[in-house]
């Protein structure tokens, strides 16, 4: 239930970036690092209304902090967010890159093919889409000449937070039938090598939404509502 | 005054637009990620990147947030090579867009809100990466501190922690890493490889 147009948005936008705390989430065998109630530790749980997580009093937003804060909070194994400096600075170089890259043009697929659509009532020029797919191309290029190379995961052998971050952005164009995965016999081996370690299972709970979302272009929406968020929406493919 | 203060401040941009660190054979690029290997390699104090969680978790939420918002709002606008110096500041905000607008209100009231900096009562990585970047349009000529009294109090304070801080610990930065390479006439600041990151 959301009551404004903003906060529709927002509870879109954080679905999407919630998976990737979602992963991280079930991933982390938390019932072993879930600190006993009689310490009295708060509750972690997932806003997905507001774009955060909540720890007690504690709030916080961006999945990349929200990311780290769990895994040191939580004390996960050390190849997630490996004390090693030198590996550190990997992951820490690939979330920075990861931002102007994979995440300015991913997610875009989804708003282009179903969200927008959705809102405005009719599918977007096949130009937007394509100049989508052009910027992520190059972005996917640089993603395998230089952070995946031939190693098996983004910093070498192990996988790591990098790969968790990149691999829910991937999905959400193979969400809506733009498989990037298709001609590119290294990233797939790569994301089959992700799914193998957290678990086949639980790669598809954490993206059920993204792999469903052409569901969502069946719901009803208050025709009001509509007409608030079509530009909304629009300004975001800028 | 005015050029002291400039002078500062193209110091510290140096340090920050260094597009690539060379550490013996172990090359690293994207600025936030050569600050974070820094502070932790160098073992500066702990306010640079709190070791208390919650603490290091706000300087891990802005250097996220920045990278899509202040940063691409604010020095894609003033990316023009022409400075025109007989334009005023009233005239130069006008190109000031809504989404740089929107970008310092949120940095305002989210980030900074009633605190001294980003993280709290100490200045941190955040604080250096947010002054350089908001530096940017005021050194092509717009001044988007004069009617944000809040974030003008809160460059002062950054300028000050920064002034005395900063260039002590980046000599002794360079004195350790100088004493590690090899080659002990490459200022390890120098940009030795430039990688062609983005958004530098």
């Amino acid at each position: 239930q959301t009551n404004s147009p903003q906060e529709f948005v927002t509870f879109l936008t954080q679905v999407f970036l919630g998976c990737c705390a979602i992963l991280w989430h079930l991933t982390a065998d938390w019932q072993v690092w879930w600190p006993s109630d009689s310490e009295g530790a708060g509750k972690v749980s997932l806003l997905k209304k507001v774009p955060a997580l909540k720890d007690g009093d504690f709030t916080l937003a961006e999945c990349t902090a929200i990311l780290l804060y769990l895994s040191r909070k939580y004390n996960t194994p050390d190849h997630w967010y490996p004390s090693d400096i030198q590996k550190r600075a990997r992951v820490d170089e690939y979330l920075s890159w990861h931002h102007t890259n994979i995440r300015a043009n991913a997610p875009k697929t989804m708003w282009i093919k179903v969200l927008i659509p959705l809102f405005t009532g009719q599918p977007l020029p096949s130009e937007k889409l394509q100049e989508v797919m052009e910027g992520l191309s190059t972005s996917l290029k640089q993603f395998e000449e230089r952070f995946l190379q031939d190693k098996a995961f983004i910093i070498g052998s192990e996988i790591s937070l990098a790969d968790l971050v990149a691999i829910v952005e991937l999905m959400q164009p193979v969400g809506v039938g733009c498989d990037i995965f298709e001609d590119r016999p290294r990233l797939r081996e790569w994301r089959r090598r992700v799914e193998d370690a957290v678990g086949k299972e639980l790669f598809f709970q954490a993206h059920e939404m993204i792999l469903n979302i052409k569901e969502l272009s069946n719901i009803q929406i208050d025709p009001q509502l509509k007409e608030q968020l079509a530009p909304v929406l629009m300004k975001m493919l800028k | 005054q005015r050029e002291h203060r400039t002078e500062e401040f193209r110091k510290v941009n140096v340090l920050m637009k260094v597009p690539a660190l060379k550490d013996g054979s172990f090359t690293l690029a994207e600025s936030v990620a050569i600050l974070l290997y820094l502070a932790q390699k160098f073992k500066t104090p702990d306010h640079w990147y709190p070791s208390d969680l919650q603490k290091r978790a706000r300087v891990d939420e802005y250097l996220s947030w920045q990278h899509s918002n202040i940063r691409m709002k604010g020095s894609k606008l003033f990316l023009c090579k022409v400075k025109p110096l007989c334009l005023t500041n009233q005239v130069l905000r006008t190109f000031a867009t809504e989404e740089l607008n929107t970008a310092l209100k949120q940095f305002e009231e989210k980030f900074l809100q009633d605190k001294p900096f980003i993280a709290g009562s100490e200045i941190s990585l955040a604080d250096l990466v947010a002054v350089v970047e908001l530096m940017q349009p005021v050194c092509a000529g717009y001044d988007l501190f004069e009617e944000r009294p809040k974030l003008k109090e809160w460059r002062r304070r950054v300028e000050e922690a920064v002034g005395k801080q900063l260039f002590q610990e980046a000599h002794e930065g360079i004195m350790n890493i100088k004493s590690l390479t090899a080659d002990q006439t490459q200022p390890w600041w120098e940009p030795c490889q430039v990688l062609g990151t983005p958004g530098h």
